[in-house]
């Protein structure tokens, strides 16, 4: 093996302040970090599932931000038939049930999904997947029983064996490691022969299939497993708001999760992590002069498309580094 | 369910169609010659309301209203392709749709900046306020026969122009073969500009006909955006038959599904039970249509016979 990589370091280092700082923040009475630490590593979670297929599987998916909505309903329903009746077989507050719900019905989702999108390439894929997250937004707002349009609150958090969720420090560290689980994932994933199919797809369908391949077969576990990924980030990030509602999957939820990995730097393990911490310092810091923040947050988006191509991994590569 | 109501309905999703149509037929225009995505072709349907609703005010007439918007929404997709779409046609199409993407964000807090949270009522003039009998139980508003009337020249004008014109021609062979037309001396880049404008033009209109109805509001484009889209890979991506057709489909389907389907739920399921699943089915019934399409045929119903 070789030493490692200045971004490998860079890697590493980013991790570990991640891990250090909002817990420190907390206790020294700055308990606001910790949650916006917080909700980084759950859209981490996300942005990392969707550079599993966008980034490496050259797949452009609009629609991941269904599978958030669907992993957090998999814990609001549940938890809101354990409160008001009805529906008991579902009725429940144990994280150990709707968290592998919320993995389930997305993997379930992306495959029924998964299998009609893949059948279509290009600017086609991405209208599809954009319909079908919109599709899951009508319904749920359908839906008055839990809602609708107004959303649903969840009263109480999933419960799990060893880590309180209610507690921030807790429901943070949970959710950092779930994050660098998540990371370790689609790292060992790439780097694998499936992984290593996926990019050569990407790179050159036509020789995949020649080499004898099955592309589409790879191409459809490859979205399953971002799908269900996803669907976990939801789940936590149902637990961490308290309140749900359809807007968590509204399609410009999916295309800034689109944003933070193609500003981190798409295909690589790093970039999902940078793009959501940029996304997050950005959100915060532009929202907190104005309303109007999403006029800035548009001209530096386009900005970044027209001229900043490679993302911020990018400007961090070292000399003779080449992009995975 | 008895025979005027559903004799309205239809008429209220033809006139759904038309909408869709004229928001879907830019789409496919500036994707068939342009190889373009423009997420922001929605925001062009919620500007071409907003101008109309100021400009109704500004003139105490709505007729005079549209006309005076219809150029400036031309104006504005000129604008667009001129800095956002031009430099990003050498791209991929994940650029198109992030580029995009944030010129929604722009144009929808822009219209936010200059026209307020709220929406803004469009009130019509008196002769168009009225309601037409059809028959002795059939009554309907007479702005909603126009809105079909306008629509549908609105349809067979653009099958004029492309089919029929010279400017057509150029646009029709700018789609099968773009390096060809550039090479006989046709000014390209003009071209296209044009093609950009006249699918801006035709969303702008399809706001501006439904701002009486519905209001306009921030985020109004957002919405129809994405039936268009459906609409467009029902019909063929590229294809304008194929998005009048699709449209049509797309919006009888979509008005009749959310007026009917419980009548026809409860033809074999208890009333309680088509109650509660009907809404959300019919709320998925367009997407379920898209998914079985695209499994029969990935290219959507007419695929245009170039590319």
């Amino acid at each position: 093996m070789t030493s490692m990589t200045r971004r490998g370091w860079m890697t590493v280092a980013v991790m570990a302040l991640l891990a250090i700082l909002p817990p420190v923040f907390y206790l020294t009475g700055n308990p606001f970090y910790l949650d916006l630490a917080t909700r980084l590593s759950i859209l981490g979670i996300a942005a990392v599932s969707l550079n599993l297929i966008l980034g490496y599987g050259g797949l452009v998916s609009f629609g991941h931000a269904a599978f958030v909505g669907l992993g957090a309903y998999a814990v609001g329903i549940p938890a809101h038939h354990w409160l008001y009746g009805g529906m008991d077989f579902l009725a429940t507050t144990s994280g150990l049930v709707q968290i592998p719900l919320a993995v389930a019905v997305c993997a379930l989702f992306a495959l029924v999904t998964g299998a009609v999108c893949l059948r279509t390439k290009g600017v086609y894929f991405i209208m599809i997947t954009m319909a079908f997250a919109q599709m899951i937004y009508y319904l749920i707002v359908s839906i008055e029983e839990y809602g609708g349009d107004d959303g649903l609150v969840i009263d109480t958090r999933s419960e799990l064996p060893f880590v309180n969720l209610d507690n921030p420090l807790q429901l943070f560290g949970f959710s950092y490691v779930a994050l660098l689980v998540a990371m370790g994932l689609v790292r060992m994933i790439t780097r694998s022969r499936f992984g290593m199919v996926l990019k050569g797809a990407k790179g050159n369908e036509e020789r995949m299939v020649t080499l004898g391949f099955n592309v589409y077969a790879y191409r459809l576990t490859a979205y399953v497993i971002s799908g269900a990924m996803c669907g976990f980030a939801g789940a936590l990030l149902g637990n961490f708001t308290t309140f749900i509602s359809p807007e968590m999957m509204d399609w410009s939820r999916s295309g800034e999760l689109m944003f933070m990995v193609i500003l981190g730097g798409a295909a690589t393990t790093l970039g999902p992590i940078l793009g959501s911490i940029a996304f997050i310092v950005v959100e915060e810091i532009l929202s907190s002069f104005t309303i109007y923040w999403h006029l800035p947050f548009g001209l530096m988006l386009m900005a970044v498309v027209l001229y900043a191509r490679g993302g911020l991994v990018g400007l961090l590569r070292g000399r003779g580094e080449d992009a995975e | 369910m008895d025979l005027s109501l559903l004799i309205i309905q239809a008429l209220n999703g033809v006139q759904l169609g038309l909408l869709l149509f004229l928001v879907a037929s830019g789409l496919t225009l500036v994707f068939g010659i342009l190889d373009f995505v423009n997420l922001a072709h929605g925001s062009l349907y919620m500007l071409g309301a907003f101008l109309c609703a100021s400009l109704t005010f500004v003139f105490g007439n709505f007729v005079l209203a549209v006309l005076v918007a219809l150029p400036l929404t031309g104006v504005i997709g000129f604008l667009v392709e001129r800095f956002v779409a031009r430099p990003l046609y050498a791209r991929d199409h994940l650029d198109h749709v992030l580029g995009t993407f944030g010129l929604i964000l722009v144009l929808d807090t822009l219209a936010h900046l200059i026209w307020g949270p709220a929406g803004i009522a469009v009130p019509l003039p008196e002769w168009l306020q009225g309601q037409v009998a059809l028959s002795e139980t059939l009554v309907i508003p007479s702005f909603r026969l126009v809105i079909i009337g306008a629509g549908l020249s609105a349809a067979a004008g653009l099958f004029w122009l492309v089919n029929y014109t010279r400017l057509g021609m150029l646009i029709r062979a700018g789609a099968s073969n773009r390096t060809m037309v550039s090479a006989l001396g046709i000014d390209i880049q003009t071209l296209f500009a044009l093609v950009f404008a006249l699918g801006a033009m035709l969303a702008g209109l399809a706001g501006m006909l439904i701002a009486p109805i519905t209001e306009a509001s921030i985020g109004m484009g957002n919405n129809i955006i994405i039936t268009a889209f459906v609409v467009i890979i029902v019909g063929g991506i590229g294809s304008m038959k194929g998005a009048f057709i699709g449209a049509l489909l797309i919006g009888l389907i979509d008005t009749l599904g959310r007026s009917f389907l419980d009548d026809l739920f409860k033809v074999f399921m208890s009333s309680d039970a088509a109650e509660t699943s009907a809404p959300a089915v019919s709320a998925m019934l367009i997407y379920i249509i898209m998914a079985l399409v695209l499994s029969l045929r990935p290219q959507g119903l007419f695929p245009p016979r170039t590319r």
